[in-house]
């Protein structure tokens, strides 16, 4: 592991001609979802970056996201970024377990102290730590011990970012995010349930490129990709705004393609890049296989409804507590009627009649 | 936080939704049980006229521009229509609204365009905005209005103004915005039970007593 | 009664009109406007079709309106091939980054005289004539 190499000087050695070096470039900006006017600017950063050293740790998850990443088929660009930085410490990936594992953190944490990156996938039990352990560590003593020297924290996936599945209700392990517990270290959170292997690979290609950390909105997203909605980069849009709409998934509508926003879609409030950058190298994204949108990438999206509810319907039933509503409405309105009634009657009881001899008295 | 605007968004379609929809069915039914209950004193009197009939031309004609409309209270009547047309468009022909109507009562109709229907909320807030503005102005509209005209006032605004808002994404997020929009139809539910936008329930049924009583009297409609 | 699946109402779309979401046109406009400046400035554009959002038959549209022109060439990098098409209209150029394995990686609408990743690079160069003079130098020596 030579940390000393820029990646310029690796991609030569690989025999990556110039050339070649532009087109990662052109791919990279692509992948940072950064405007083509960038390229330049990029190659120039890129030549001299240097490989960071970085920690994953996986706490309470399904490694999906490692499989969204590993799997974004290797011989690639991402591949290439993957290549680049300096993986010293994934549980899940290496060979080495237990103590003998513990012993590589360890050692990246003192060579890289203050300098790597530590990138987080699963959340953190606090309600009681005995839910998830590393060699006999719990996630909380691991990540706060890791975060210490870390020079910035990726949150990858929706459970690291905002406590993602085990945090929905009613939440067992009392499971938390990364952010709920470190408050003193810039975090990137790169939701999903997977986040997209490309956005995971451009946010750590943002990294490697300029050493900083991108733009984050305030659920602390790299707004380059989670900047617009689905719904406001979704090609079956224009028929959202025409009112045209599968009512059934094998309806006509679902098959011409309409708009699934009454099949449950919940891209209008989901920040996601699904829609420009897709899936399975932008083959396709659930959308246009048909299906919604069911919010992945937003906080607690497992407890937003039914995923096949609209958007615009209630998450809870209605009709029973609707129905005992009218009821006490009935009651109470029943009261109201015989307590006017009887304010009626009292006043016709009290009517006195005048009679010419009263008058003349 | 975007987390919060989740979770206010979660809540309003959630137990928001529920306690807002319980207090004004409770309100609905009671007011209409206590003002029908009420009955009136039976009518000795022979009846001038034939009333039938009578009560239902009022819904009507009262409901279409009166002649000299535009001469006595042109603001008034103009803004008025254009108002209550543009919110009846907006309310009942958006498509997301018609799902979450055929979603609690089973009953659906086509809806249109959604440029359309913002047109609409666009000229509603526009017709609401005037005819505000002409309440404050005219001393005699000023002199007639309370609290609760005021209030009333700003809750059909508010839901107006977020949907608005929100279908442009102005301001605020898309998904707090749509949260505050929800949030402000619950509250404009919870209040009209109990205020005089319970016109929306009272109105027709007093228009077709006011007729029937006239035409019993001799000055049908 | 029980559905058999001949009953469900399948219908082939014809395959020669490629469906289009039309994402397409608003894209070509783009380009000639693109072509306008370059005409008249010699200002240079690229779009990052990855930008784009692109529905089912909107790539293939795209293509079909762009048409084929007079080069096509085709790169191979250490890290996979690229081609580089000049459309049907004369500085309209689609650049495809492909992996080693043919799949795309990235792809560009490049509104150029050149698309720059066509031109021998210095540093390339560079190492050529190294490589060359050494080539020489062997030759010299034999
Ligand atoms: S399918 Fe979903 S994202 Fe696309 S237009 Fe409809 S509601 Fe919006
Ligand atoms: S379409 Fe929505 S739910 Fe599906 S992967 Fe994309 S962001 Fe997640």
């Amino acid at each position: 592991m030579s940390y000393d190499k820029t990646l310029g000087e690796a991609l030569r050695r690989q025999g990556v001609s110039r050339r070649g070096f532009m087109k990662f470039c052109a791919t990279t900006a692509s992948l940072m979802a950064l405007p083509p006017s960038m390229v330049p600017a990029i190659a120039a950063a890129l030549e001299q970056a240097r490989r960071p050293s970085v920690i994953w740790l996986s706490f309470q998850e399904c490694t999906g996201c490692t499989e969204s990443l590993t799997r974004s088929h290797s011989p690639t660009v991402e591949g290439l970024i993957l290549g680049q930085i300096s993986l010293d410490y994934h549980h899940t990936l290496q060979a080495a377990a237990d103590s003998a594992a513990e012993h590589a953190r360890e050692e990246a944490m003192k060579e890289n102290y203050g300098k790597y990156l530590l990138i987080v996938d699963g959340s953190i039990p606090v309600g009681n730590p005995g839910y998830s352990t590393i060699a006999g560590i719990s996630n909380k003593d691991m990540l706060l011990e890791t975060a210490k020297g870390a020079a910035a924290i990726v949150s990858v996936g929706t459970c690291a970012a905002y406590g993602g599945i085990p945090k929905a209700n009613p939440n067992p392990t009392g499971a938390v995010a990364v952010s709920d517990l470190i408050k003193d270290k810039p975090i990137i959170n790169v939701p999903g349930c997977p986040p997209i292997p490309v956005v995971i690979t451009g946010v750590l290609a943002h990294y490697l490129t300029f050493g900083t950390i991108p733009e984050l909105d305030d659920a602390g997203r790299p707004k380059v990709f989670y900047g617009e909605t689905i719904h406001d980069r979704c090609y079956r849009r224009p028929f959202y705004d025409k009112g045209l709409f599968a009512e059934s998934f094998d309806d006509e509508g679902a098959r011409k393609g309409w708009c699934l926003f009454k099949l449950g879609c919940k891209a209008p409030v989901t920040y996601n890049a699904c829609a420009t950058t897709k899936w399975n190298a932008g083959t396709s994204f659930p959308i246009q296989s048909g299906h919604g949108c069911i919010g992945c990438s937003e906080p607690n999206f497992w407890d937003l409804g039914g995923f096949y509810k609209a958007l615009s319907v209630p998450n809870d039933p209605v009709t029973l507590v609707a129905g005992a509503a009218a009821a006490a409405g009935v009651a109470a309105g029943a009261a109201m009627a015989m307590r006017n009634r009887k304010a009626k009657a009292d006043a016709k009881s009290k009517h006195q009649t005048v009679t010419i001899d009263d008058l003349e008295k | 936080m975007s987390s919060t605007a989740m979770d206010l968004l979660t809540w309003v379609r959630g137990p928001g939704f529920v306690i807002a929809v319980a207090i004004f069915l409770f309100g609905i039914v009671l007011r209409l049980i206590e003002i029908y209950s009420l009955g009136r004193k039976p009518d000795l009197a022979v009846a001038r006229t034939e009333s039938r009939g009578s009560g239902g031309r009022t819904i009507l004609g009262r409901s279409l521009p009166p002649e000299g409309m535009l001469k006595r209270s042109p603001i008034t009547y103009i803004g008025g229509y254009i108002f209550h047309i543009g919110l009846f468009i907006t309310v009942l022909l958006f498509e997301p609204h018609i799902e979450l109507i055929r979603n609690l009562i089973g009953i659906s109709w086509p809806g249109l365009p959604s440029p359309v229907v913002d047109a609409a909320a666009i000229i509603s807030i526009i017709a609401l905005i005037v005819v505000l503005a002409n309440r404050i102005t005219d001393p005699v509209k000023r002199f007639l209005s309370n609290f609760e005209d005021y209030l009333t006032w700003t809750l059909t605004l508010l839901p107006l103004l977020t949907g608005y808002l929100a279908y442009h994404h102005l301001f605020l997020n898309y998904t707090l915005m749509l949260a505050l929009h929800i949030l402000t139809v619950e509250l404009l539910l919870v209040a009209l039970p109990f205020t005089k936008l319970f016109h929306t329930f009272s109105l027709f049924a007093a228009r077709w007593y006011n007729g029937d009583i006239s035409g019993r009297k001799g000055v049908a409609s | 009664m029980i559905g058999r699946p001949i009953d469900i109402p399948i219908r082939a779309e014809n395959g020669d009109e490629p469906v289009s979401h039309g994402n397409a046109l608003p894209l070509l406009h783009e380009v000639r406007h693109a072509l306008e400046r370059l005409l008249a400035a010699g200002e240079e554009t690229v779009i990052d079709l990855r930008s784009i959002p692109m529905g089912p038959g909107d790539e293939a549209r795209l293509e079909a309106e762009l048409g084929t022109g007079e080069v096509s060439a085709r790169l191979e990098t250490a890290i996979g091939p690229s081609v580089a098409l000049e459309t049907r209209f004369p500085g309209v150029w689609l650049i495809t980054h492909y992996n080693s394995e043919e799949q795309i990686l990235s792809r560009f609408i490049e509104v150029t005289e050149v698309p720059a990743i066509l031109r021998s690079q210095p540093e390339d160069v560079r190492e050529g004539l190294d490589s060359l003079s050494e080539q020489l130098l062997q030759q010299t020596n034999e």
